[in-house]
């Protein structure tokens, strides 16, 4: 059960993530990455994750894609048209990808070289307990520098953002 | 298996009383409105107009589905699909009462008890956007796009408010499934004060409640804040465009919307299925309540104002008669497993109709804001009352909560 509906999502990700590069269309490239949000998602829910997979859903699905869908709108952006592919592009291009692939693959494979079977539901550090105990003991430091961060962040988008002030 | 056979009956029962609830919503909301403007409302089709909503489903599905040719197909299609689809999903993590024991098969009153049940209703809430903007956008229209437009930048908005006036009771509570809030909002102070979120010590959550149903008028666009659908500015708004079912499929999603945030506002503010007074008397509550709903009833056949209430309110009279006999039986405890259902449903059922009440109370009584209106009074606020309220909230906890 746990295996079919990985195979599913892994799936539904990956054609999603393809369609994003693949569509012409800025609102049907930003549908394509709420696909991709929502079945990394379920993939985090299935390794009992529940408390991330909510927050990705929430947090990326909802308040981040709806903005890049509300830009769009806004802009009435249209249709791209494909442009003609450079030369170094047209030869180079599927060897240079398949090397990527190969290498990323490689390196994957070499840095985690323990590969046990992945049991499904098996791990249940994944509660708003659990990460709320880890995010205020252990990764503490971690997590105060990134609030001041991105309060930084809001900070500067909001003194970029206003008009100028005679 | 027997989990699997308990499930798909929970899940029948639910759907079936839920989509009932839905197309009855728009009855009740069209009779209290009416009777708020001293007018009848639906009174022809059955009744006091009781067979309304299925003449207007029939209606519906027997007109025409218009498809415009200059519309986006495949995301106009997908819109109403959207919405309906994840406005229905939310209920499905809804504790509708306690555990119980029918012929010795323990279940929960809920379909399913997810650990972070408030977290999946925020998510689906975060998601369902996209129908309403995915609508405006793609009908092509400039009074659609500016409702589509409106109704997304309304919503991320009034998330934020409705998010941290969720979070307080969560800090009362210690937890995110909905039964556990629920569960720790049983019990009495001094034995009679129940210890739901708005009583609740060490810090009563009444203005987070407040807070909270402010903005859930706003997230399902309903009047004072639906500027998504201002008629008198943009026809009808994002749903402009749409016909026949998928008209209805928009109106069935805020409907839905409705009926699943009142249920979180009654979980999370207002105890769940837990009862206004302890259990001896407040078991009493519901029949008498239907017997004198009854006397009204018969009351109100007897003046004999129109022809057709001498018959229609003595039968109305004998249903909320034969609902007093039922709650009576369950107040009395005869078969156990069916009072805990009637008592912990009328409890529920009392308090999301309330709240329900309140939506069609307030689209009665208030005037649409005007836009720039609504988005200051988010930010400027809602958004830092809210916030006040979290701090306070979590000052009185960290200081008077044993840990």
């Amino acid at each position: 059960m746990d295996t079919i509906l990985f195979l599913i999502f892994a799936v539904v990700a990956v054609v999603c993530a393809f369609n994003l590069v693949l569509q012409t269309h800025p609102i049907s490239s930003a549908l394509s990455l709420i696909g991709v949000m929502a079945s990394l998602a379920v993939l985090y829910l299935l390794l009992g994750a529940e408390f991330v997979a909510m927050a990705q859903m929430i947090v990326y699905g909802g308040a981040v894609m709806v903005l890049f869908v509300f830009v769009i709108m806004l802009l009435n952006a249209g249709s791209e048209k494909a442009s003609t592919k450079a030369w170094f592009a047209q030869v180079a291009g599927l060897p240079l990808l398949l090397a990527f692939v190969g290498l990323l693959g490689f390196l994957i494979a070499r840095a985690l070289p323990d590969t046990r079977r992945v049991n499904f539901g098996s791990w249940v550090g994944g509660t708003a307990q659990e990460i709320g105990r880890a995010l205020f003991t252990t990764y503490l430091l971690p997590f105060e520098i990134i609030s001041v961060l991105i309060l930084i962040a809001i900070i500067g988008a909001v003194v970029l953002a206003q008009k100028e002030i005679e | 298996m027997n989990f699997f056979v308990v499930t798909l009956i929970k899940i029948v029962i639910v759907f079936a009383v839920f989509m009932t609830t839905l197309a009855y919503l728009q009855w009740i909301e069209r009779k209290v409105l009416a009777h708020i403007q001293s007018r009848t409302g639906p009174l022809r089709v059955g009744p006091h107009g009781l067979m309304q909503p299925l003449a207007d489903v029939f209606k519906l599905l027997s007109k025409e589905d218009l498809l415009p040719p200059y519309v986006n197909r495949f995301f106009y299609l997908l819109a109403p699909f959207i919405a309906v689809s994840l406005a229905l999903t939310t209920i499905s993590v809804i504790p509708f009462g306690p555990e119980v024991d029918i012929f010795g098969v323990r279940t929960y009153m809920q379909i399913a008890d997810l650990r972070v049940g408030i977290l999946f209703v925020l998510a689906i809430a975060a998601v369902g956007v996209y129908g309403v903007a995915l609508a405006g956008w793609s009908s092509n229209n400039k009074y659609s796009l500016m409702g589509g437009l409106r109704a997304s930048a309304q919503m991320i908005s009034y998330e934020l408010p409705l998010t941290l006036a969720i979070v307080s009771p969560l800090l009362l509570a210690n937890e995110l499934s909905f039964r556990a809030i629920s569960n720790s909002q049983g019990g009495y102070y001094l034995g009679f004060i129940p210890r739901w979120s708005i009583f609740q010590m060490p810090f009563p959550q009444i203005f987070a409640f407040i807070i909270f149903m402010i903005a859930a008028f706003a997230e399902t666009n309903r009047i004072p804040f639906d500027l998504p659908e201002a008629e008198n500015e943009l026809v009808a708004g994002f749903h402009t465009e749409y016909s026949s079912m998928k008209f209805a499929s928009f109106f069935m999603a805020e409907y839905a919307n409705i009926v699943n945030i009142t249920c979180v506002a009654t979980l999370l503010f207002l105890g769940g299925w837990h009862p206004l007074f302890p259990a001896p008397y407040s078991n009493w509550v519901a029949p008498i309540l239907f017997l004198v709903a009854a006397g009204a009833c018969f009351a109100a056949g007897a003046r004999n104002v129109r022809r057709n209430d001498r018959r229609t309110f003595p039968f109305f009279g004998l249903a909320f008669l034969v609902l007093a006999l039922i709650w009576t039986v369950a107040a009395i405890a005869i078969i156990p497993w069916l009072s805990t259902i009637l008592l912990a449903v009328f409890w529920f059922v009392a308090k999301v109709g309330f709240l329900i009440f309140v939506f069609v109370w307030v689209r009665g009584t208030l005037p649409r804001f005007r836009y720039d209106q609504l988005m200051h009074f988010a930010w400027t606020f809602l958004f830092p009352v809210a916030l006040i309220n979290l701090l306070l909230t979590a000052l009185f906890v960290a200081l008077f909560t044993r840990s």
